[in-house]
């Protein structure tokens, strides 16, 4: 995370990349552009003149329209290519796009891709600024920061907390991200899911792994519950939706054994009724829509520190 | 042109030798001397004398992927590397599973290649695993052996077959061993750096479950299956156990398996993308013990090169597989000789020479009088570093690029003629 000194940061690639104190740093950051959401003209021109380049090789909704908009809102120009499929597919390889489009001369590149490590192949290959907006199943750093943000504004702090992160997490690049960044910030982990998508494995990251959700439920401070994308996912990995949603839903009835205080976080997009119960989603425990806005804010920082000039 | 190599460290496993000597050529055969004639005079005082290296396991990449590789700069490899002959994989294209293409590559490596070059055939056709490939007619057309290598034959019943008909016809079956619903889209190891990284795993199970299957197969058919590229633990217990019971099963371990682990994939370099991938650092410790006590018999390359362009991309998208005629040979003495003691240097020369020449009932790999005179000298403690760019191969795909090794080949002599002496001849 070192680069030319105007800048904080050269790229934000992974979480795993990055020290408790880098961490801090943006999401301190962030709640100074916080302000900017409740102001009737939410903009201010820390990028004016610069280009945002938003690179989406994966189908996104909030996720690119948080990039974009973050973008604007700090008057960056931007530009935003979408591409379903791989690189590899469309017959043109990452690398060159990537050079193709460096030649516009971007502060930044946002890319999110299907390929694990895209992210990092884009840095080797760009003078600008990489962002990572989700690399494969790897990282999802973004995403990340806005759970902690948005964990660390409702509950003070993030050390000592216990943060449950529920469903597909072999598969999932947020679990990933969210994994390292809390326990970065000090915060003890379990996944719980089924043996298959939460295979023991994952101990070996500092975490602990349940297959019972019950057990797990009373002690939690946050669960946060990924989506089940049983179409997408081969068959095997689980028998099915009624069974899944047996052993591992976040059922009206798990509810009431959360702790009344316990937030309720889910990245989108939500399967209602099968990893959570659709009133829980909307009930008071639930920060998913704060998790929508300030991400806002995240990629606002995130921009700013990676490819803006800073000012102290 | 006849030829006295003097004084060198003649190491022939073959014939039980390894003596300081002078070695004899004379009309590109090994002589008892070289009377009556003057002879080129090459000293070898401080370096091996050993047969010619053989490697059973190099992608030539013609016909077909011209851009990666050729028969000529393969070849050319391979003398850089100390191998006087090489067995090349069936997966062209075409398919070497008709006797025209075997003709095509025999043609064209007797026009240009600069060593040996003996063409293997798949076992089926087109690499479908689907239907048997005219295995009698490649054994015709003078392939040493039969292999689906880069793909693994899923079907039992048809493998069964093609080793039964294989033996019929006198050629030993390689395989590379990968069930391909355990290993799915797997590209790295499983373990905890796939976890981390969130890359698809490829379990050791998926090799260990083939290495079953052809011992178990071996055993019915009473023929021999090769296993290519071992790089699992459990693939080395199953051969030991088979190997001790007198089932016709071998293994060959690949230098990248012994010299890196998955570790190495962290940064997303596409050049540790193999197949086979980079494992534990248990795997590693298995296959040392296995050449250790002899269970692995054979070291090969699996020299698979790809150009620049086709590895400059994102991880899961690479081609799998790296170049590694030029390094094998310093890597292995680095690594099982110097390094870890595993093997003296008169064993690792036969793992190199007659264990190949044996599998493949080659008259090669001794240093016999009257033999064709491959010869490849060593300088086993030479320091030196690689450089990709300088490569003989026309890719570079490596991660061993700036690595400094000891010990490599410093002449290599093909039927009497040297094609290598530390520059192409």
């Amino acid at each position: 995370m070192t680069g030319p000194s105007h800048r904080l940061h050269r790229h934000l690639i992974s979480i795993e990349d990055l020290d408790r104190d880098a961490i801090e740093r943006i999401l301190d950051r962030a709640e100074s552009f916080d302000e900017v959401q409740g102001r009737e003209i939410k903009k201010v021109p820390a990028l004016r003149g610069r280009t945002v380049v938003n690179l989406f090789y994966e189908a996104s909704t909030r996720t690119s329209s948080s990039f974009e908009l973050a973008a604007k809102r700090l008057s960056a120009d931007v530009v935003s290519i979408r591409s379903t499929g791989s690189s590899v597919e469309k017959g043109e390889s990452l690398k060159d796009t990537v050079q193709t489009l460096s030649a516009y001369d971007p502060a930044a590149i946002v890319i999110r891709s299907p390929h694990v490590g895209a992210a990092q192949l884009v840095a080797g290959w760009t003078p600008a600024a990489v962002i990572n907006a989700g690399d494969g199943k790897h990282e999802h750093p973004t995403q990340a920061l806005l759970d902690l943000y948005t964990i660390r504004s409702k509950k003070g702090a993030i050390a000592g907390l216990h943060v449950v992160i529920i469903g597909d997490v072999l598969f999932s690049r947020v679990a990933r991200s969210n994994i390292f960044g809390l326990l970065k910030l000090g915060a003890r982990v379990t996944l719980v899911g089924p043996s298959t998508l939460v295979p023991r494995v994952f101990e070996k990251l500092g975490v602990t792994v349940s297959h019972k959700l019950d057990e797990v439920l009373p002690t939690a401070d946050v669960v946060n519950l990924l989506r089940i994308q049983h179409e997408r996912q081969r068959k095997e990995y689980f028998p099915g939706i009624g069974e899944y949603i047996r052993l591992f839903g976040l059922t009206k009835e798990r509810g009431k054994k959360l702790k009344p205080d316990c937030l309720i976080m889910h990245p989108g997009p939500i399967n209602r009724g099968v990893e959570i119960d659709s009133d829980l989603a909307d009930g008071a425990q639930s920060v998913i829509l704060d998790q929508v806005t300030n991400g806002l804010a995240i990629r606002m920082a995130v921009l700013y520190l990676c490819g803006g000039i800073a000012t102290p | 042109m006849n030829m006295v190599i003097r004084n060198g460290r003649i190491i022939d496993p073959a014939n039980k030798r390894d003596e300081v000597g002078d070695l004899f050529v004379v009309d590109g055969k090994i002589a008892g001397d070289v009377r009556n004639s003057k002879p080129e005079v090459i000293d070898a005082s401080g370096l091996i004398v050993a047969p010619g290296l053989i490697d059973l396991h190099v992608h030539l990449r013609e016909p077909g992927f011209g851009w990666k590789e050729t028969i000529e700069t393969g070849a050319r490899a391979a003398a850089a590397g100390g191998f006087t002959t090489i067995v090349c994989m069936p997966n062209t294209s075409p398919v070497a599973d008709s006797p025209s293409t075997i003709a095509w590559i025999k043609d064209r490596a007797a026009e240009v290649a600069c060593v040996n070059v003996l063409p293997t055939g798949a076992i089926s056709k087109g690499l479908m695993g689907e239907e048997l490939a005219p295995i009698g007619s490649l054994a015709q057309a003078g392939v040493v052996a039969i292999t689906d290598d880069g793909r693994c034959v899923q079907n039992n019943e048809l493998m069964r077959r093609a080793v039964e008909y294989a033996r019929m016809v006198g050629v030993p079956v390689f395989d590379h061993c990968q069930d391909y619903n355990l290993v799915g889209t797997g590209v790295v190891h499983e373990g905890y750096w796939s976890t981390l990284l969130g890359l698809p795993g490829w379990p050791s199970a998926g090799e260990e479950a083939i290495v079953m299957r052809n011992v178990l197969l071996a055993e019915l058919c009473d023929h021999h299956i090769h296993c290519q590229h071992v790089s699992a633990a459990g693939s080395v217990r199953i051969l030991r156990e088979a190997r001790a019971r007198g089932v016709k099963v071998s293994g060959e371990v690949c230098p990248h398996h012994l010299a890196l682990t998955d570790e190495a994939i962290q940064n997303f370099d596409t050049n540790c993308k193999m197949n086979p991938p980079l494992r534990a650092q248990e795997d590693v410790a298995a296959l040392l013990e296995g050449i250790a006590d002899g269970t692995i018999s054979i070291l090969a390359s699996d020299h698979a090169p790809h150009a620049k362009f086709e590895k400059e991309v994102e991880f899961d998208a690479a081609p799998f597989g790296i170049v590694g005629l030029e390094t094998e040979l310093g890597l292995f003495l680095d690594l099982l000789v110097h390094k870890n003691k595993t093997i003296s240097l008169p064993r690792l020369i036969e793992m190199f020479t007659v264990n190949p020449a044996q599998l493949l009932q080659i008259d090669a790999g001794t240093l016999s009088v009257g033999q064709a005179a491959d010869v490849t000298l060593i300088d086993p403690d030479l320091e030196w570093s690689f450089d990709a760019s300088k490569s003989q191969s026309m890719s570079c795909n490596t991660p061993f690029d700036g690595w400094k090794l000891k010990g490599r080949a410093v002449r290599t002599i093909v039927r009497g003629k040297t094609v290598w002496a530390n520059q192409p001849v």
